[in-house]
């Protein structure tokens, strides 16, 4: 157990120096604390980082679009003066479809279908809007917790009541009826083109272990509209430099504050003394010493892998275990020789989003797969071009094509080492059915499975969401109850990453969040 | 051909037989059977009264085979112990037993038991129900490995102040330096027995474990040198009569366990069932530490203790008061006997604070049927030790030879 400790330690150290480690540790910075961040590979960012795939190309790793981080965070960080930079904002989704004009997904009209789907689409948009504004306070603090004599979690859970009571009686009534549905049911009752209901049911299946038929998708649908809802801003939004040159503004920043950033230092171990966190042992046998340690890395990886189940109580460690980790969107990355040629995409359309989702039934079937362990026979896609906004990415007039590919279940039965290549060839034969041509122009691919993200990322399951967002892992069951406000058992330990409410996507939140609980302790 | 019935699937023999079934039976004059953690097992053999007195004035032997009994071992088989129970299992010597008690997250009992160890790093846990989910899903992170081993093993309490003259004239030579919580390792019958100094009685007694094969010779052996020492085989209810004289709790009893109450507030932690001692917060983390740190700083909001009851009626299921009149009720009676030995109206009961202070006067109500009509009668009753009977020969080394 020897190994040097170094320097007389910090008051706060943050394992993982991906945007939520990163945003915590400027919130701790800013307010005085002296911060180490300890990232284990080689640049900060952890998913959220933009590498060269093939070579001279570059591309988004992880999420490729920014849509829920708060616009005020952004401006609270100054990060537009630490060189962040748009390469396009409010980008538009439109559904592709085979054989058939494109569907182009707007906030108050969708195009291409009839005129009665188009009405219901307006009202449809509307009340959801509604419903999520009522929501989206909920993304500004840690959830209150239940069972507790404390006034204020009583008036947490007493404010939420309110915000949806004031929706006002139909409204309440019509949240209240949905909130437990499942996406497809509510899609049937409201449209009748099986494309926009697709398109529409793609968001609430984005990245989680559901088909449009499994229960609580509405709440999932809810969920991703109320966190855009409460970012504003930008919506959709691609950075010049990929979704890294978001954390790389973030450690800039950080850097201002006076945080100290270290790459290539896994942490081992988080040192306990007294029954109180005290610091940390790198992999490299490195002590380092810190009144307070915060873990951006996954609760299993935090609680079971550095810090150990012996530290903890036997029904957290039940619970902490059984957090439903096994994450299914694989990334797919392309090198192209020239621009890919969507059938009937604008140009202007081709630099947003794209989605391949034609029907829910076509998702439902694509999930079906992943029940049994195994991939989609036919995937669906969100695809985006991010050279269109950003040419650095590529050489001159190449093009990279970035697109999240479900369902790649994480236990695949046949082993992704085999499955690999099979998989890859699905989505691009998926590709070439709507940019015919398409296939010709590569000259170099990467397909990213969550075991591959759990290898390069470190986190456990490969959820990009550090588990599942579902009704039993949201709010305060988020990760788990007796941790949800960012505190552990053990005096000293927080967490601070996506596994925390309000959870995955590249929001920031939970670093915030995690700050002011700590900033609300530790004095 | 028939098939026999030790083959019979399960659902026609819901209940097991324990290995020394046969003799049981043989003398289970009243056929009072009971069930026990799946075994059928001897409420009473002639009368709860007459094999009572086997454990206080000779010897008497329980079939205690149903008790749980899991092997743990492995490299991580003390700090694994060390985090599920409350003691530090560290300072367990080789071949010594431990009482011990295990609790939820909320520092809440889950049950007691004792710990034995075997070895350098192999361990049995006996307990008086099956527990085997707790015991894994605290085995995550651990290298050690759990297994059930209760139908693995015969096991016998003898128990009473000639039970050591018993053990003796049996030819287990040395059997009398075994200090209390010792183990020690005899031949009886031309067999292998491992004998500890533990018991249920707060007697002098000592429990034997053996191979279910060789149980009946043990039986039959111990029956044999024992005629003239007055041993008796005793069924539960004896039992329970000198586990309330010794102050000893029962789960379903006197406390259930944290993993099966349904309502809130019926936890019970050790600090209110009076087990504080067995509580060691220094020797690093265990489960449920921390809220009985919070606990113990706030203090128990009620306490188990003795009652020492006017009258010679025991207090079943009585409620406690602060005053004759019963108007304000502070607790319940878990567990109430006439003692015969102490020719005290003993009981066992959960009284809140601060009522629960020893030397209190508190009041219980006792209801008696008499010839079906039921009288209540209020009486006084003194809030003492909870070990009404605690006789120097218990822990006495060398026991004394009859």
């Amino acid at each position: 157990m020897a190994g040097e400790e170094t320097g007389a330690g910090f008051d706060v150290v943050v394992i993982g120096g991906g945007h939520n480690g990163l945003v915590c540790a400027n919130y701790l910075a800013r307010s005085g604390r002296s911060v180490l961040v300890l990232e284990a590979n080689a640049r900060l960012g952890g998913a959220a980082v933009t590498r060269e795939f093939a070579p001279g190309y570059q591309v988004s790793a992880g999420a490729h679009l920014l849509h829920l981080m708060p616009s005020e965070m952004i401006g609270a960080l100054k990060l537009e003066s630490h060189g962040l930079a748009w390469a396009g904002t409010h980008l538009p989704t439109t559904a592709l479809i085979e054989a058939r004009e494109p569907l182009a997904i707007a906030l108050v009209l969708a195009s291409g279908v009839s005129a009665a789907d188009a009405a219901a689409y307006a009202l449809y948009t509307t009340r959801m809007r509604r419903y999520a504004a009522a929501l989206a306070p909920l993304f500004a603090s840690v959830p209150p917790r239940l069972g507790t004599n404390a006034w204020s979690d009583r008036l947490a859970l007493l404010r939420l009541g309110l915000q949806i009571r004031r929706l006002g009686r139909t409204d309440m009534r019509e949240l209240l009826r949905i909130g437990g549905m499942n996406v497809y049911d509510l899609l049937e009752e409201n449209f009748q083109s099986p494309q926009l209901k697709g398109a529409l049911a793609f968001d609430a299946v984005l990245g989680t272990n559901f088909g449009p038929r499994s229960p609580g998708t509405v709440l999932t649908l809810l969920y991703r509209l109320a966190a855009e809802s409460a970012a504003g801003a930008a919506g959709l939004a691609q950075l010049r430099g990929g979704l890294g040159s978001l954390c790389e503004a973030l450690a800039s920043a950080a850097n201002a504050a006076g945080a100290t950033l270290r790459t290539s230092a896994p942490v081992a171990r988080i040192l306990v003394a007294a029954d109180r966190a005290s610091g940390v042992v790198l992999e490299s046998g490195e002590q380092i010493r810190a009144r307070t340690v915060i873990s951006s890395a996954d609760p299993k990886t935090t609680l079971l892998k550095l810090l150990g189940a012996r530290h903890l109580d036997t029904g957290f460690v039940r619970r902490v275990g059984h957090i439903r980790t096994r994450g299914l969107a694989a990334k797919l990355h392309l090198a192209l020789s020239r621009a890919p040629q969507f059938t009937g995409v604008s140009a202007q359309q081709s630099a947003g989003r794209l989605l391949i989702a034609p029907s829910m039934q076509y998702i439902e079937h694509a999930y079906n797969h992943a029940k049994y362990g195994e991939f989609s026979e036919q995937p669906v896609m969100e695809i985006t071009v991010p050279t269109i906004g950003d040419s650095s990415l590529a050489p001159a007039g190449h093009h990279v094509l970035s697109a999240i590919v479900q369902y790649a279940p994480y236990a695949l039965k046949a082993g992704w080492d085999a499955a690999r290549p099979q998989f890859t060839e699905r989505a691009v034969a998926m590709l070439e059915r709507h940019a015919p041509g398409i296939r010709e122009s590569i000259v170099g691919a990467e397909l990213l499975t969550p075991v591959d993200m759990e290898r390069e990322f470190r986190i456990e399951g490969g959820h990009w969401h550090h588990g599942e967002l579902a009704f039993d892992q949201f709010l305060m069951v988020r990760p788990v109850p007796g941790a949800a406000q960012h505190r552990t058992p053990l005096a000293g330990l927080y967490l601070c990453g996506a596994g925390c409410h309000p959870g995955g996507g590249v929001m920031g939140i939970a670093g915030r969040n995690a700050a002011q609980q700590v900033l609300k302790q530790v004095t | 051909m028939p098939i026999p019935e030790s083959l019979a699937p399960h659902f026609k023999q819901p209940l097991l037989k324990t290995p020394f079934h046969e003799r049981a039976r043989a003398l289970a004059q009243v056929e009072s059977f009971i069930p026990w953690a799946g075994y059928t097992t001897v409420d009473v053999f002639t009368t709860a009264e007459q094999e009572y007195f086997a454990i206080r004035n000779a010897t008497s032997l329980y079939d205690l085979t149903p008790m749980v009994k899991y092997r743990i071992a492995g490299p991580d088989a003390v700090a694994y112990l060390n985090r599920l129970v409350t003691r530090d299992i560290a300072k367990l010597g080789p071949n010594r037993v431990a009482y011990c008690v295990w609790c939820n997250d909320n520092g809440h009992l889950i049950d007691d038991g004792t710990v034995f160890r075997l070895g350098e790093s192999e361990y049995r846990l006996c307990t008086a129900e099956r527990q085997i989910n707790w015991l894994l899903d605290s085995a995550i992170g651990f290298d050690v490995t759990i297994e059930e081993a209760t139908a693995q093993i015969a096991s016998l309490a003898v128990q009473g102040p000639t039970s050591c003259a018993v053990l003796k004239a049996a030819g287990l030579h040395g059997v009398e330096k075994l200090k209390p919580f010792d183990i020690g390792y005899f031949q009886l019958a031309a067999v292998p027995v491992t004998v500890s100094r533990t018991g249920f009685t707060g007697d002098l007694g000592y429990e034997l474990w053996m191979d279910p094969a060789a149980a009946e010779a043990v039986w039959d052996a111990l029956m044999l040198a024992g005629r003239s020492r007055g041993i008796r085989a005793i069924g539960s209810q004896a039992l329970n009569i000198a586990r309330i004289e010794a102050g000893f709790i029962s789960p379903h009893v006197d406390f259930i366990s944290a993993e099966q109450t349904i309502r809130t507030g019926r936890d019970r932690s050790p600090l209110e069932l009076g087990l504080g001692w067995l509580l060691n917060f220094d020797k690093g983390h265990f489960t449920g530490r921390r809220a009985l740190l919070a606990e113990r700083q706030a203090g128990p909001r009620r306490q188990l203790v003795g009652l020492d009851i006017a009258g010679n009626k025991p207090a079943h299921n009585a409620l406690v008061y602060t005053e004759h009149s019963g108007k304000r009720e502070i607790g319940n009676v878990t567990s109430a006997v006439w003692s015969p030995t102490c020719k005290r109206n003993i009981a066992l009961a959960m009284v809140a604070s601060p009522h629960f202070a020893l030397g209190s006067t508190v009041w219980v109500d006792i209801y008696l049927n008499r010839e079906l009509v039921w009288e209540r009668r209020m009486s006084r009753a003194r809030v003492v030790e909870r070990a009404f009977f605690a006789p120097a020969r218990r822990s006495a080394t060398p026991p004394a030879d009859f």
